[in-house]
């Protein structure tokens, strides 16, 4: 296709930020994961996030109802899902009005006429049309008439108009491909695919996709095409992966390389559910995915599983884990493994259940009754949520102690690059299982090293124990009130998280050494953090970047390494817990903050203009 | 799910002293529970199942103490959440025999929630449910089986609600099996615990229970030696339902109602008297029968209700055993590299 075009002024790019926005009923989540397709098969890197809202069918055409698709590919390496688009689809009115303040004052806009009506209009709340009251200078807006050709691509099939008009995204797609010429036998393929059983609707998308494709062809309005080439990425087998997808995936893999069974109690929850989705796909590895009656029998059959034997874990979003609360004492007192996967939303209460924060961060550490310390790990990318939740399964089964791995909303839905790994190349996990018979075993005796007591599984003969949420004695397990056992009890708990120190990698630094500005992050936040001080670096200002990933119990060397920066940041999507958390651990330090609380991720220019004023204030 | 007791073979005889615990056990005196945890210690040898593959789960309340009383695998859990940690249990080891013990407080109140979704599942496992009609740990405050208008803690002028009858929640929820017995009969405790094991499916066994310090006597209309005859009907299998000291009352259905009669009194005779059938898939009867309260009615005592259905564990089983045999997807390797992947 590339070779015929009457277009050869081809233009190289090193990254674009591409947005498909319209109707929630207008398929632009599908739209825009074809197209981060054919960017894999380009060989870009690339990071995507889905926008919608939390109605399934909010009205139609109004602002509420937009739902978005944004992607970030590129020749270099590619962090976020970027913040202002170069191309934008915008399907209605109501999507232009609420994606323009995303969009680069020079950006390509793709729109659809047909949309743009008075009813539109009014709907989307603009008193003038858009189009024609100058609103949009200094765009290069393309103005197709979607709709009616979609319907002339495939006249003589003989759909009626409403089946006719649901491939229209494709013809949008057309068009987007057309500009970064990109071939469209891989969507063909898709469409073959995915419409095996209905032949007629497999070539209908195929014409529309073609039709868009010739228009942008031929339109004036496009006077250049784009081209991105290849990331430079590591040799090897790729696939785009969810944060979801890869956080279930990656409890999967600890499973199997644990030889243990994968049990899962939930209960759907937005934004954590696609993980018991996903889970429940899987009986082929003996997982057993339970959907519970509610948050609370998820976790308490997942603690019933873990005392039985299985790598147990509960998925959940913030409210859920208030709920679980109380379970997740429990297991701490029984001092069994179990992963509780919590995709953090906009809270408090139901808050903002589609939008994402890391607000959850103290309710993590803390939100429960007694001294009830547990592992905390955040995954910092999409691809992470695999790793992550492979290094929680395998913390809380050999430390014998729940893990929560804090995920977000961002992460869970936005996807990225994954290269594949080889589940024999993941590190081992290695359960403290109780042998058969032992003479010796007693529930609470504890390893030397780790303080994990043993795992005796029922079934095993000799082992025969019981456990519960009562104080317990040390070492025999036999119920105790006594005052001295509780208070070295409390005590063993916490020493046995603290010492997982020693058992995870010290906390590094992106940058210096030491110097004038250390900024300071957690979780989902990484990509974004890292562009910007990988930006601000290539200007030549002293700024260096400790992204957190472990946080309780935190980096042997994470005190001895805030001392050496002039200045502290610690940037957080919430009010401020991190910040609390490190005062509170280290408060020789003098700590600034900068938080964004709008259920909306970090942009690189808000971040840059923070950091300079900050480097700027001698 | 059937238990496989191939591993049985060749084991000695468990007694009653395999699963009788070293710990002290601390119910008050003549409380009813001492009965009921000696009855199971009778039952559990005669179940045919490793004394290692034996797992009592409970949730809080006094009667929830009972896993720390019983030499087997036990988890005492938290106030209200024992069927869902007994779930997690079987699911994870089907092959295990789980026992759950709750109180009326643990399983209708903060736990009804579990306790009908576990029920309604169908999951294998037994659920001892002791119910006392009152908060005994707490020191004396209603619970959903409270009669209405009784007088305790929190209800100083009497209580405002109906209470709850399990049997009725059971089937309610869709049950498979529900018995009740009492606690100062041992042999029908141990007949209607053995059937609970016997029943694939979850098994509800509720067994009115004496707390002697804040309810004493709640029952004492049904369980004592001097009323028990007139107010309690032992329902047997194929057998008409007759009660009474001289054997001399029984139940007919008359329209759609249950109602006493006496034998030999306007023609009655004992071909009259409906016949016990807890297999029904109906539940109509079992129903009237749950309800039945007295003096107007005997209390229905036995296996009420016991109808053969699939459990949610052996689906779930066999669901897992058909994906292994037939997914293209034989490792986590293989899930990684499926699907739309490229190289580079």
């Amino acid at each position: 296709m590339a070779n015929n075009k009457k277009k050869n002024d081809v233009v190289e790019l090193e990254k674009v930020v591409v947005r498909f926005a319209g109707d929630s009923g207008d398929g632009m989540q599908l739209t825009g994961s074809l197209f981060s397709d054919s960017a894999a098969f380009a060989g870009n890197d690339f990071a995507t996030f889905p926008d919608y809202p939390s109605e399934i069918r909010a009205p139609q055409g109004t602002i509420s109802g937009v739902s978005g698709f944004q992607i970030h590919f590129g020749h270099t390496f590619i962090h976020t899902s970027g913040d202002f688009c170069d191309v934008l689809v915008a399907m209605n009115p109501a999507s232009l009005k609420a994606t323009l303040k995303w969009t680069k004052p020079n950006a390509t806009i793709i729109i659809d006429t047909d949309a743009f009506n008075e009813k539109g209009f009014d709907k989307a709340g603009y008193e003038t049309n858009p189009l024609e009251d100058n609103s949009l200078d200094g765009y290069n807006v393309i103005k197709a008439p979607i709709s009616t050709m979609t319907k002339a691509a495939v006249a003589d099939l003989g759909l009626d108009n409403k089946v006719a008009l649901k491939s229209k995204n494709m013809f949008a797609l057309g068009v987007v491909l057309y500009l970064f010429n990109r071939e469209l036998d891989k969507t063909y393929e898709f469409f073959e695919e995915k419409f095996k059983s209905n032949p007629l609707v497999v070539e209908a998308n195929k014409r529309v996709l073609r039709a868009g494709n010739h228009y942008a062809e031929n339109v004036e309005a496009i006077v250049q095409t784009y081209e991105v080439q290849p990331a430079e990425l590591e040799k090897g087998t790729y696939r785009n992966i969810t944060g979801n997808v890869a956080t279930a995936w990656g409890l999967l893999a600890a499973a199997e390389r644990a030889g243990l069974e994968l049990f899962l109690g939930s209960y759907p929850i937005t934004p954590a559910t696609e993980i018991l989705q996903e889970l429940s796909k899987h009986k082929q590895f003996g997982c057993k995915a339970f959907q519970a009656e509610d948050e609370i029998a998820g976790i308490c059959s997942a603690i019933g599983a873990a005392y039985t034997g299985s790598l147990a874990v509960t998925t959940t979003s913030g409210p859920g884990l208030s709920l679980k609360s109380e379970a997740i004492g429990l297991a701490v007192m029984t001092e069994l493994p179990l992963v509780i996967v919590n995709v953090q939303r906009g809270g408090p209460s139901t808050g903002l259940p589609t939008k994402s924060e890391q607000s959850d961060l103290l309710q993590a550490l803390y939100g429960r009754n007694g001294e009830a310390p547990v592992i905390v790990l955040a995954a910092k990318s999409s691809v992470d949520c695999f790793y992550g939740a492979f290094e929680a399964a395998k913390l809380s089964v050999e430390h014998m102690t729940p893990v929560i791995f804090l995920t977000d909303g961002s992460l869970a839905n936005g996807s990225e690059v994954f290269k594949i790994p080889k589940v024999a190349d993941l590190a081992s996990i290695t359960p403290p299982l109780a042998e058969a018979n032992d003479p010796d075993y007693l529930p609470y005796h504890r390893n030397e090293e780790k303080l994990n007591r043993q795992w005796a599984i029922p079934g095993t003969e000799g082992l025969r124990h019981r456990v519960g949420g009562l104080e317990k004695d040390n070492p025999t397990g036999n119920v105790s009130h006594d005052p001295i056992n509780h208070q070295v009890m409390t005590q063993l708990r916490e020493e046995k998280v603290n010492r997982v120190a020693d058992y995870i990698p010290d906390q590094n630094v992106f940058g210096d050494d030491e110097g004038e500005l250390l900024v300071v992050s957690w979780g989902g936040t990484y990509g974004v953090m890292l562009t910007t001080v990988e930006k601000l670096r290539e200007e030549g200002k002293s700024v260096s970047l400790a992204h957190f990933r472990y946080m309780m119990p935190l980096p042997k060397n994470t005190e001895e390494l805030l001392g050496r920066y002039q200045k502290i940041v610690v940037c957080e999507i919430n009010n401020g817990q991190f910040i609390k958390y490190l005062k509170m651990n280290f408060p020789q330090y003098q700590y600034m903050q900068y938080n964004k609380i709008q259920g909306l991720p970090f942009l690189v220019s808000e971040l840059e203009d923070k950091f300079n004023e900050i480097l700027n204030d001698k | 799910m059937t238990l496989d007791t191939s591993k049985m073979e060749g084991l000695p005889q468990l007694t009653k002293e395999d699963f009788v615990s070293d710990q002290m056990v601390k119910w008050c005196p003549g409380c009813g529970d001492h009965a009921i945890l000696s009855s199971m210690e009778k039952v559990f040898p005669q179940i045919g199942v490793r004394k290692e593959d034996f797992m009592v789960v409970s949730g809080i309340g006094c009667s929830s103490r009972f896993p720390y009383y019983m030499n087997t695998y036990g988890f005492h859990g938290i106030h209200g959440r024992a069927a869902a940690i007994a779930s997690g249990v079987k699911l994870a080891n089907p092959n295990l025999s789980v026992w759950m013990i709750t109180g009326d407080g643990d399983c209708t109140a903060i736990g009804g929630n579990h306790f009908i979704h576990a029920v309604r599942r169908n999951i294998d496992f037994n659920i001892i449910l002791f119910n006392n009609k009152i908060y005994g740990l707490t020191k004396g405050q209603f619970s959903p089986t409270t009669d209405k208008g009784s007088k305790t803690k929190t209800s100083p002028q009497g209580t405002f609600e109906k209470p709850f009858n399990p049997g009725q929640l059971v089937i309610g929820a869709q049950g498979t099996f529900y018995a009740r017995a009492v606690d100062n009969n041992p042999k029908l405790m141990v007949e209607v615990m053995l059937a609970a094991q016997k029943h694939d499916g979850t098994s509800v066994v509720e067994i009115l229970q004496n707390c002697v310090i804040f309810s004493n006597k709640i029952h004492d209309m049904v369980t004592s030696r001097e009323t028990k005859h007139e107010n309690q009907i032992h329902l047997k299998t194929g057998e008409p339902m007759i009660f009474g000291k001289e054997l001399d009352k029984g139940i007919i259905l008359e329209g759609t109602q249950l109602k006493v009669v006496k034998i030999g009194e306007n023609g009655i005779t004992k071909d009259d008297l409906l016949v016990h059938d807890p297999t029904t898939e109906d539940p109509g009867i079992h129903d009237m029968l749950c309800n039945m309260t007295a003096p107007e009615f005997p209390v229905a005592m036995g296996v009420i209700r016991a109808v053969k259905q699939e459990t949610y564990d052996d689906l779930m089983v066999e669901c897992i055993e058909h994906e292994k045999e037939h997914s293209p997807m034989k490792s986590v390797d293989d899930m990684l590299m499926g699907g739309n992947t490229w190289e580079i």
